[in-house]
């Protein structure tokens, strides 16, 4: 079953059409890796699936729900959680404050606190800082931060927005090695990304986006060994 | 001993500013706009106690509280009104319409109640503490501002830092966007801002006007500025600094009248203001704020 729908989804910033009518599933279970280069459309259609920009026509489905028009704060209560482009978390606030607010939307205490253990168990390293701000974490301490929130909303579906930009190679790996890991689990996994190859490689399903429209989809490994991906995007 | 007096009386005029300014500083910390409505709040507030309390005979205690609720009804009703539909607007655009629902809410005094002045009467009925074999005064009024602010202070803190809402409007304040991806209603936890702003603002209102018993449709405009001075002075954004920048400005004003100039007072607090802001440009607890990339 289809937990994410997108539905000839059509967005405009004033008169330019950032995105051309796309159309794509995300199945309960999988991670869908969504691609292309900068300016395709990638992040405004995560911007529209979240809400930060309204869609000008088309549809958006979250477990069956239509949220096209839903506010984004409360597509978080329906079991989504996102892991944002450049991590941002709160600089001011603690780690431990940050993870708290992943849970924000969370009423029972024993279930956040199980939550709580479940993040600082995954990632030793939040829970030896968490009385720090989380501004002086490091760039990929930063990005486990904000994997560790979205997880604290404990997710049916997390969205995740170039989580391995501007880190270092091998952070670059242990994130996606966490991201597979947060899959095995049971945790659905939308991932945009400018990485492809590490992309595709952990992926079931694949989009490529260009200039605003999906040109190329379908199984990702089989994507890997397409000549057009090859040229375009794992630079053979 | 005439020191003392005037120093405690200068704390007690500060608690009122820093009360005022607290309403400035979380609203800009969470709206980055200047919301130049808010002293005239403190003079709706004034006016509800005028009107229940001493027009209506209304006991004090219910006075007070109709005075907060119509404040902070007033204040989510502003922001919801003029401020919401300009999100995303140029500052300056925000800045204007503050400044005109000031002058909104001051022609509306001026409309219902006429530019002559009203005799406020205090709600502090606790007797003057006699100190030093009487030579040194401390007035209720004085007693209850100060400890009223200590108690609304150390609350505020504990709120923010303790509570769900509180760490919703530190993370709204950093960054709205998100805020929002963490299922934190924003326009909700802006309006709560505004709602607790304008309720101490109407405190504020009623323990300057205690201590000072005159009521115009004006009255909240100049302790608006100086509480809004106060703010800048302590650091605006800064919760800590909103108190601190609250009481040094009451203690410098009073300390200024009593010893150099009254008349002066104004000019010198605001001069301190400047050369405060050149030595440190973020205000005394104010942050270096980056600009992001």
């Amino acid at each position: 079953m289809a937990i994410l729908e997108i539905e000839d989804l059509e967005v405009h910033y004033g008169m330019i059409k950032a995105l051309k009518g796309i159309s794509f599933q995300v199945e309960e279970g999988s991670i869908v890796a969504l691609i292309g280069a900068n300016g395709a459309g990638k992040t405004t259609t995560l911007h529209a699936i979240t809400g930060l920009v309204p869609s000008s026509s088309g549809r958006i489905r979250l477990g069956g729900h239509d949220i096209t028009k839903t506010p984004g704060y409360k597509t978080v209560e329906m079991g989504m959680a996102h892991v944002p482009e450049g991590r941002r978390v709160f600089s001011q606030l603690t780690v431990y404050e940050n993870l708290k607010l992943g849970a924000y939307t969370r009423k029972n205490k024993q279930e956040v606190a199980a939550s709580l253990e479940m993040v600082y168990g995954r990632f030793p390293r939040l829970k030896e800082r968490r009385n720090q701000p989380a501004g002086t974490l490091s760039g990929g301490e930063q990005q486990m931060l904000a994997m560790g929130r979205s997880l604290m909303s404990h997710p049916r579906i997390i969205v995740m927005d170039e989580p391995s930009m501007g880190l270092s190679p091998i952070y670059v790996n242990e994130i996606f090695d966490i991201i597979a890991q947060i899959h095995r689990e049971g945790t659905t996994v939308l991932l945009v990304e400018q990485n492809a190859k590490k992309a595709l490689s952990i992926a079931d399903q694949a989009y490529v986006l260009e200039t605003g429209s999906i040109v190329l989809s379908g199984d990702a490994k089989e994507l890997m060994d397409n000549e057009d991906v090859k040229r375009a995007y794992l630079s053979e | 001993m005439s020191f003392i007096s005037y120093f405690i009386n200068g704390l007690s005029l500060g608690s009122v500013y820093a009360l005022i300014a607290l309403g400035y500083t979380m609203v800009y910390g969470i709206a980055k706009m200047l919301n130049f409505a808010h002293g005239d709040v403190i003079m709706v507030g004034c006016y509800v106690v005028f009107v229940t309390v001493i027009n209506l005979h209304l006991p004090v205690p219910v006075g007070i509280l109709l005075s907060i609720l119509i404040c902070t009804a007033l204040g989510v009703t502003v922001e919801r009104v003029a401020y919401k539909p300009l999100r995303g607007a140029s500052s300056l655009a925000v800045l204007i319409t503050a400044i005109g629902v000031s002058y909104l809410l001051q022609n509306i005094a001026l409309l219902i109640f006429g530019a002559n002045m009203k005799t406020f009467t205090s709600v502090v009925s606790i007797p003057p503490l006699k100190l030093a074999g009487g030579r040194l005064n401390i007035t209720g009024e004085a007693l209850v501002t100060v400890a009223s602010c200590v108690v609304i202070m150390v609350g505020l803190t504990a709120f923010i830092k303790k509570s769900k809402a509180g760490q919703a409007m530190l993370a709204v304040s950093e960054d709205k966007g998100a805020a929002q991806l963490m299922g934190i209603n924003v326009n909700g936890t802006i309006a709560l801002t505004f709602a607790i702003g304008s309720a101490l603002a109407a405190v504020a209102g009623i323990l300057l006007c205690s201590t000072y018993p005159s009521l115009t449709p004006y009255t909240g405009a100049m302790p608006g500025i100086k509480a809004f001075v106060a703010a800048v002075f302590g650091g605006i954004g800064s919760i800590p600094g909103a108190f601190v920048g609250g009481l040094l400005l009451g203690v410098i004003e009073n300390l200024s009248k009593a010893y150099i100039s009254s008349q002066m007072a104004d000019a010198i607090v605001f001069a301190v203001l400047i050369i405060v802001l050149l030595v440190k440009p973020t205000g005394i607890l104010g942050r270096q704020i980056h600009e992001k990339v």
